[in-house]
């Protein structure tokens, strides 16, 4: 029988426990990937115990706390921490979400964080987003309309048709749904994904938008679009409560529509 | 030093910064052929204008109130408590309808009327008629207006193709021995190679600076870089005593709770449960200009009538307002509520307190976007290649004191201006001029320095030193002895940069090494705002000086402008105010006393 091995750098190993330097009586372990670009290390899981009862509530807290009082060196992207810039977005507990709206009450037992699954890293938990970047990109995500607007006038569109972008334009770019879809990690480079196609749909959904057949036809294709199998973990996963499963499908009944 | 690999480009137009103001102005640099870099240290959606929430001003006049933007420009020379630019305020509202128009056409998803335009609520000191009563003229996108923008612009940007250098740290900016800027100097975070972008106009458009305190509702990005850039170019701040404490910032955790939220009817209690902002501000009550809700807040607060156990913040009511509305007009910071503070909005108040929110001063400039120092008795002195936006900038049209939603229409109106002006001034494709070595070595000797840096303090620690300082002697109410003792402090911690240590020496993203110039850029700009407030002897917006409660026009309806040199050296000087309109459309509107 084949025997398979993962490559000798994708092992993780045990990395530096930092044990906590008070007598606090509330203490949390905190697992973190570490991956440098810069040596020829595996990467390993560094552990950080830390005084929950001198730190905010969320991972975000934790991840900050550690980075200015125990090791500068650890790596993640953040920016808004009130979960609308999209930035912290990671695998916390096995779930991934953005980690200044994860609550650390929420985790039994010690917290494990990883980047987000299955993304080129760049550098400990910051992954490589350019290509789900591009896929963005090639859906032509900006308002299509061969009618010009009246000189000086805004385009109408009624509360009902504005509400069906609703849960659509809300979307913050995390990409936390696209990386937790097992097809995406398998095809990643030619299916869109869900928060791309969520994009998609956000402009076919939109009543001003008129170029949904052009957009369908594009879409139209085994890989782009029908790489979704209804797993449905985007819809799990999304930090901000949306529904980009629910996008996926609409997108799929407008295909049949046409045929 | 070590040797740096240095990638060079050239451009007609650079612009630092993609938030709205960075993003409106490539938009319309690269829509009309200019060949324009925009570099920007993180993806352009996850700026901060994505965090704004309640709305942009536009006098649109979509709810049939007769609104005009008159009285849009009365309100904001009013609330900007008369040090605002009236040549610039009157600029922005009226390219405010024009501007706000053509977002919709780019396809913001604004909420919409009943008729099916753009849907406007109220806003904290906007009013009809001169003050006599409230306006709607808030266009907003639910309770994520910001975001709805910012997305949009990037999406317009995508669709012209403008080139984004995402994830670079701006490091300086090149100036010429005639004092021109001509590019600027950066580190790509990906590879960490050092770039060099030439460009004969320079557009900063980098935010604020809430980080040098300690609780913002500023993102961690916010640290002013650009104008910090600014002052190591030998040029001024202006006005950076004036520093905005929105009211309602979640008590803690500080993240914001939009002023639309009293728009749509929301209120403030004291312990007492008492509407107290009816006593402060008879007329506009809750939405009163923030300065005068934050401050009365404040008062209440210290005269015992706090709540919670320690008495030390506000009850915000929304528990009245029907669920169905706060679903659709306000679904984010219901969701905020829940997540920050276990709230929820339909039953129960949220617990707030005043929160730095935004920086009216910044970088000098007119309304075109040309930065502007001060040369001898010329006070307008336009400084060639350099263009500063958004909240980096002090047009001014804030003045000491910001309207909400303002500070949307300001990037877009500004971003706009600042491509127009580009579009008039710079010749396509013409030739740089080479720039000498040292120029560049200068920079990147800074950079070694931070890089290589090992002494005994992190920066973590320096960070809350200065933010604490900050947020306890440049607060809403300031006096001679606490600003004095804020200046020797601030001015003590900023010598600790002598001896910051970081940990991270690689050059592949390293945010060790990013969060050391970072902190370098809020000191700078730490010690100017201590500075500029401690020498203010007035209370004008923003800035109330328990020694000087009133405001005083003879003496001080002026600019501070104020430059610091390598030895943080700080030096002083005045800009008029211009009183003047830019039009005979509106008459300038005269100094009175401000009551909501």
């Amino acid at each position: 029988m084949a025997e398979f091995a993962l490559p000798k750098h994708s092992k993780i190993v045990k990395g530096i426990d930092y044990p906590i330097n008070s007598e606090a009586e509330n203490t949390k372990k905190i697992n973190v990937y570490r991956w440098s670009p810069d040596d020829d290390e595996n990467p390993r899981i560094d552990s950080y115990n830390i005084d929950l009862d001198q730190c905010g509530p969320m991972v975000l807290d934790a991840l900050i706390k550690i980075k200015q009082e125990i090791d500068s060196s650890l790596t993640f992207r953040r920016s808004c921490r009130e979960g609308i810039c999209g930035s912290c977005s990671m695998n916390i507990d096995g779930t991934n979400t953005l980690a200044c709206l994860k609550s650390i009450d929420d985790v039994k037992g010690d917290i494990n964080i990883y980047p987000l699954p299955h993304m080129e890293v760049i550098k400990d938990l910051v992954p490589d987003l350019s290509k789900a970047y591009e896929q963005l990109t090639s859906v032509k995500p900006w308002l299509q309309s061969k009618s010009d607007p009246e000189n000086g006038k805004s385009r109408k569109q009624s509360p009902k048709e504005r509400e069906k972008i609703d849960g659509l334009w809300e979307c913050v770019l995390c990409f936390s749904c696209s990386t937790s879809c097992p097809s995406y990690w398998w095809n990643g480079d030619k299916y869109l994904g869900p928060a791309v196609l969520l994009q998609a749909y956000r402009w076919i959904a939109d009543s001003r938008d008129e170029n949904t057949e052009q957009r369908l036809e594009e879409l139209e294709d085994s890989f782009k679009l029908y790489r979704c199998h209804t797993i449905m973990n985007c819809t799990k996963t999304c930090p901000k409560g949306l529904n980009p499963a629910k996008a996926i499908g609409e997108i799929k009944k407008l295909q049949l529509e046409r045929k | 030093m070590s040797e740096y690999e240095i990638v060079d480009h050239e451009h007609d137009v650079v612009v630092v910064g993609a938030g709205g103001a960075g993003l409106r102005a490539t938009l319309g640099m690269v829509s009309g052929g200019l060949k324009t870099a925009c570099i920007t240290k993180v993806f352009p959606t996850r700026s901060h204008t994505v965090a704004a929430q309640g709305g942009i001003g536009a006098a649109l006049n979509n709810m049939g109130e007769n609104d005009s933007w008159q009285f849009h420009m009365y309100d904001t020379v009013k609330g900007s408590d008369w040090l605002g630019d009236q040549d610039a305020i009157e600029y922005m509202c009226k390219e405010a309808i024009p501007s706000v128009t053509e977002l919709e056409n780019f396809g913001v998803p604004f909420s919409r009327t009943e008729d099916g335009e753009v849907y406007q609520r109220p806003f904290g000191g906007h009013t009809l008629d001169y003050g006599k009563k409230m306006a709607r003229r808030a266009c907003a996108a639910a309770d994520r207006t910001g975001h709805a923008i910012l997305h949009t612009l990037y999406q317009q940007c995508l669709k012209y193709q403008a080139e984004f250098f995402v994830e670079y740290i701006a490091l300086d900016l090149l100036m010429d021995d005639n004092g021109k800027c001509v590019g600027v100097l950066a580190l790509c975070m990906d590879d960490g190679k050092i770039h060099r972008f030439r460009g004969h106009q320079t557009v900063l458009a980098t935010g604020g600076y809430g980080r040098v305190y300690f609780s913002c509702t500023s993102a961690h990005t916010c640290t002013g870089d650009g104008n910090a850039m600014v002052l190591r170019a030998g040029l001024p701040l202006q006005d950076m005593e004036f520093v905005q404490f929105h009211p309602t910032g979640v008590y803690g955790a500080g993240v914001l709770i939009t002023e639309g939220s009293r728009g749509e009817g929301g209120y403030l209690t004291n312990s007492e449960g008492e509407r107290f902002m009816e006593r402060y501000a008879p007329t506009a009550k809750d939405l009163a200009s923030r300065d005068v809700v934050s401050r009365s807040m404040t008062i209440e607060i210290n005269e015992g009538r706090g709540v919670g156990p320690n008495k030390d913040h506000i009850f915000m009511h929304l528990e009245h307002i029907d669920p169905a509305t706060l679903q659709m007009r306000l679904p984010g910071i219901s969701e905020t509520a829940k997540i920050f503070c276990g709230v929820d909005v339909t039953k129960e108040p949220i617990p707030v307190l005043p929160t730095v929110h935004y920086n009216m001063g910044g970088i000098p400039t007119n309304y075109n976007g040309e930065v502007v120092t001060r040369k001898g008795n010329d006070q307008d002195a336009v400084v060639s290649g350099l263009m500063a936006i958004g909240e980096a900038a002090c047009v001014s049209v804030h003045g000491a004191n910001r309207l909400g939603t303002n500070s949307l229409l300001d990037i877009v109106v500004f971003g706009r201006a600042a491509a127009q002006r580009a579009l008039k001034t710079v010749e396509k494709g013409s030739a740089h001029v080479p720039l000498p070595k040292r120029v560049t070595d200068k920079i990147l000797a800074r950079l070694d320095k931070v890089r290589y840096s090992n002494g005994d303090i992190s920066v973590g620690e320096v960070r809350n030193s200065m933010q604490n300082a900050m947020q306890k002697h440049a607060a809403v109410f300031r006096s001679n002895i606490s600003m004095n003792e804020g200046v020797k402090k601030v001015d003590t911690i900023s010598k600790g940069m002598d001896n910051i240590g970081i940990k991270d020496r690689s050059m592949i993203f390293n945010t060790d090494l990013v969060e050391a110039l970072e902190l370098e850029n809020l000191m700078q700009q730490a010690i100017v705002t201590m500075k500029s407030a401690d020498q203010r002897k007035e209370s004008r917006g923003a800035h109330s000086h328990e020694d000087y409660p009133e405001r005083d026009d003879k003496n001080w309806m002026k600019h501070t402008i104020m430059w610091l040199n390598e030895k943080n050296k700080t030096k002083l000087d005045y800009r008029d105010v211009h009183l003047n309109t830019l039009t005979n459309e509106v008459a300038s509107i005269p100094p009175a006393a401000r009551v909501y």
